[in-house]
């Protein structure tokens, strides 16, 4: 190590950058304030300043018989939800969002566990991005895809022929509740695309919180002479809970939500998000909508408070 | 890395699951080449390029593109700055009220989507405001925000916190900072959070039928089209396209930020 | 002249917690200063205090006499070396050590020139066109040291550069920092937790305890005449007697330290001076250079005792666990205590 540093006094930088700088260091408080203004002006003014309209509106009067909206404030709005008409609508969309996430945590988890557990360097870049694919490919698109696929004469059908599945298919369809007069008229129609478009949002959490069990602990269950499917039972299961607790907010939220899907898959009647929809739309009934968006508020917040015991806002 | 191997069921329900989240995605790139002009028959009769010169032709489908990347733009554009302010405020530091800035963030995501819909089409009814081309963008804007948020944040989080003081103890003053460490250790991951937020925004539809007016993007063409059976070999070219959009950047940020954060952003 | 770097009663705090609690210190121009003590005995945040990377709570901290409360780091005379290097990913190693000739506007040749030259310092001559991932940790550490030192710092920060590089190589790096120190004349202020290291380099160790300095001076005299009895036991071993024992031997209540070796077992006639205690032997370690024998005193406390183990060694042979044994030492050896934080 030798020693050749020439000295050259720095140059100082001047001006109003610069003092700004200066200021912004020795304001923390300041420079986080500037950070966050804008931020916080856009989702305050317009998100939360408009979810507060949308609920406000709920309280107003709308005329059926003059169809105006009068902004004097009533409860009649929130009441008339549990008409049998909306409460049926409300259930209807619940059952969905419940069927659509157990199922979709049933298919998701081999497939998770799998990526976890079998997977490495290649094949689990190819089994993430398999996944994450779909998950962005286009809503509408995918949407369209099983309307085309549960037509009759569609790809479904063709392969039901080839295969002879026929009578079971029909035995399905046959099913009060269930079935209908074809596969794209039918709850299991709307199902099938339901779970078929959540299902990503489901695999991951899930992959991840079981990505995350160290294999120790698993030779430690076996170490201790448990047989495999014991340590599945015992460890493997309960520790990845969180996960599936998170991927269902996504499952249960979104399919809550959804209108597109129920209005071109499945049997006549509305979903919450139908019922929105036409309300504030071709009835002009805002107060009501403002009202029905109520439902999947609640219903979100009450089922985000029960995952979150379950660990599901750590395996977010 | 596991000395035992995956039993053949199981094997199978993985791959079998890989399957059924791709076949439908297939069929409408099979459906995009087939020569029929009507029905959605299966198999498809032949091959043909046809119905995508037909596509391009047609006025309307044109109108949709450019809106919807218009306003993908614009939204995108948006979110980077928001997304890139919170995240860069909110990170390493803890204050009163953090928690609930990074949940106020993730809400238009984690609620329905017909919520955030409804309550924009609400607000802007109430101040007067025709729904329209910027309606459309506030609304994509607010929703894409996380999503650029999340992938700066998990990109700072990776990136040690002393580069950025070793900067200043070298000399360089915050500007010079931000232009010489902070945006080259940040770029690519605000590149792929910009080209998620773009694919989002590209698809969006929910939101986007209460805030578009008279308006029409692409995805809401799509969904009008679905009531008309004749036109259905343009559709399902437009659908094709629409899917590459969407799908494109997922493999572009994947690779943009390899090593170690993943996609941020899981929650579409 | 004023001290290259003067904290006046200096405290930090974070929230509840005193990170640093009424700190004084002078760092004397082109002083080797060494900041020792445990994690969390507000050594770092000392140091980064001068960097300023963090702000006093209270009191005030001059760097050649200069206030430096409220200049941020860019306008401090102060370059650091970070634990963990802080080597810019994205930049070679060449652009890495001009960083700070950039940002401060110096042409581009002249800047990449002086940077050749600090890495030929260093002994990296010819590495610049490499990115810091492919380097090894000795190099992306003597890069941290070129990148510091190309801005020809008057103080030099080091925030334990050398606990991630494994013990041959640190022990080489500390005779060449050590040397580096001498022939730039500069002042270096070095934290570390490793008493040896503080000791080996340093020409003078402030000892770092709860957020307090419990000592400031030499090596030398860290060793031979703690102040506290956590120096005593910090720097070193020490046998720490305390109360009723040292009444006993010294007729003074004051704890007291005596180092192991020093303490020998009685053998012959007892010296004018020579205190005695007796005790049974419980554990004996062989350490190489020197043999340790842990024996406890018959009212409960515990002496260690070290001796050189020596070519015709009467080796520990003679000694077995279990045994009775009587430990003596020169009263001159024992050094009085005040009990500090």
């Amino acid at each position: 190590m030798s020693l050749t540093l020439d000295a050259t006094a720095p140059e100082a930088r001047h001006g109003a950058l610069r003092g700004l700088s200066n200021l912004l260091y020795r304001k923390p408080t300041l420079y986080l304030s500037l950070l966050l203004v804008p931020p916080l002006l856009w989702f305050g003014a317009i998100y939360l300043g408009s979810l507060l309209t949308l609920l406000w509106q709920g309280f107003y009067t709308f005329d059926d018989f003059t169809m105006t909206v009068t902004p004097s404030l009533t409860w009649a709005n929130f009441a008339a939800l549990f008409t049998p008409a909306n409460f049926d609508i409300i259930q209807r969309t619940v059952l969905m969002a419940v069927a659509v996430s157990i199922a979709s945590a049933a298919l998701a988890f081999p497939i998770a566990y799998y990526m976890a557990r079998y997977t490495s360097g290649k094949t689990k870049a190819f089994f993430y991005i398999a996944v994450m694919l779909p998950m962005w490919a286009s809503y509408i698109v995918k949407a369209y895809a099983w309307t085309l696929l549960l037509a009759k004469g569609g790809v479904a059908m063709w392969f039901v022929q080839h295969l002879g599945l026929e009578p079971l298919l029909n035995l399905l369809l046959s099913v009060p509740g269930v079935g209908g007069n074809t596969l794209s008229t039918s709850n299991l129609g709307r199902f099938l695309v339901f779970v078929y478009i959540w299902l990503p949002f489901m695999i991951l959490p899930i992959q991840a919180s079981l990505e995350r069990l160290p294999p120790s602990l698993l030779q430690a269950s076996a170490d201790l002479g448990a047989q495999p499917r014991q340590t599945f039972m015992q460890v493997i299961l309960p520790l990845s809970v969180p996960g599936i607790a998170a991927g269902s907010i996504f499952t249960f939220s979104l399919t809550l939500g959804d209108f597109i899907v129920p209005s071109l898959v499945g049997p006549p009647g509305y979903f919450i998000g139908g019922m929105v929809y036409a309300q504030q739309g071709a009835i002009g009934n805002m107060p009501m909508a403002a009202a029905f968006t109520l439902v999947p508020i609640v219903l979100i917040a009450v089922y985000l408070s029960i995952v979150k015991r379950l660990g599901a806002f750590d395996a977010l | 890395m596991h000395s035992e191997k995956a039993s053949w069921g199981l094997k199978l329900a993985a791959w079998g699951g890989l399957v059924f989240l791709h076949f439908p995605i297939l069929i409408i790139f099979l459906y995009a080449f087939n020569t029929e002009d009507a029905a959605f028959s299966f198999p498809p009769q032949g091959f043909t390029l046809h119905w995508f010169s037909v596509a391009f032709a047609r006025q309307d489908v044109l109108d949709a593109v450019t809106l919807s990347v218009k306003i993908a733009a614009l939204a995108t554009l948006i979110a980077m700055v928001l997304g890139t302010l919170a995240a860069v405020a909110l990170y390493r530091r803890d204050f009163f009220g953090k928690e609930s800035i990074s949940l106020m963030l993730i809400l238009p995501i984690a609620l329905p989507g017909i919520i955030t819909g409804i309550a924009l089409l609400s607000a802007f009814k109430t101040l007067g405001i025709e729904p329209g081309f910027m309606t459309i963008v506030v609304g994509h804007a607010t929703f894409c925000v996380v999503i650029v948020y999340n992938n700066v944040i998990a990109r700072f989080r990776r990136t040690s916190h002393s580069l950025i003081e070793a900067s200043m103890d070298l000399g360089a003053d915050g500007w010079q900072t931000f232009r010489y460490v902070i945006l080259p250790n940040l770029g690519s991951a605000l590149l792929a959070g910009g080209m998620l937020a773009f694919a989002l925004s590209f698809d969006e539809i929910i939101v986007t039928t209460f805030t578009a007016g008279h308006e029409r993007t692409l995805p809401i063409w799509l969904l009008n089209q679905l009531g008309r059976p004749r036109d259905v070999p343009v559709t399902n070219v437009v659908a094709m396209l629409v899917m590459l959009v969407t799908m494109l950047p997922i493999l572009g940020a994947y690779y943009l930020t390899k090593g170690g954060e993943g996609v941020a952003g899981s929650g579409k | 002249m004023p001290p290259a770097v003067q904290f006046t009663q200096v405290s930090r705090q974070f929230g509840e917690v005193k990170a640093v609690d009424q700190v004084s210190i002078d760092i004397q121009d082109g002083e080797f200063f060494s900041m020792l003590g445990p994690s969390g005995s507000g050594k770092t945040t000392c140091l980064r205090l001068i960097a300023g990377f963090e702000q006093p709570s209270a009191g005030s901290i001059r760097i050649h006499g200069l206030e430096a409360a409220g200049l941020p780091p860019y306008q401090r005379d102060v370059n650091t070396v970070f634990q963990d290097y802080a080597l810019f990913p994205h930049m070679n190693v060449l652009d890495n050590v001009a960083y700070g000739l950039k940002v401060k506007g110096v042409a581009r040749a002249e800047r990449l020139q002086r940077a050749e030259q600090a890495l030929e310092m260093v002994a990296l001559g010819g590495y610049g066109s490499r990115k810091p991932v492919q380097l090894s940790g000795g190099q992306r550490q003597r890069v941290a040291l070129a990148r510091a030192l190309v801005n020809r710092p008057r103080v030099l920060l080091l925030d334990e550069p050398l606990g991630a590089l494994d013990l041959k190589l640190r022990e080489q790096m500390q005779g060449e920092l050590k040397r580096l120190q001498r022939q730039l004349g500069i002042t270096f202020i070095f934290v570390t937790h490793d008493q040896s290291e503080a000791l080996s380099m340093s020409d003078r160790v402030a000892v770092f305890n709860k957020g307090r300095i419990e000592q400031v001076d030499t090596p030398r005299n860290l060793y031979m005449k703690p102040a506290t009895a956590f120096v005593a036991e910090f720097v070193g071993t020490s046998n720490v007697l305390r109360g009723e024992l040292a009444s006993q031997l010294v007729g003074d209540a004051r704890p007291f330290s005596i180092r192991p070796e020093h303490i020998r077992f009685a053998l012959g006639e007892r010296g004018a001076s020579d205190v005695e205690v007796s005790g049974l032997l419980h554990d004996i370690q062989y350490q190489g250079a020197a043999t340790r024998y842990e024996i406890r005193l018959d009212n409960g406390q515990h002496l260690s005792l070290s001796q050189a183990n020596s070519q015709w060694g009467d080796g520990p042979a003679s000694h077995q666990p279990g045994q009775r044994v009587t430990a003596r030492w020169a009263r001159e050896a024992m050094v009085a205590l005040s009990e500090g934080v």
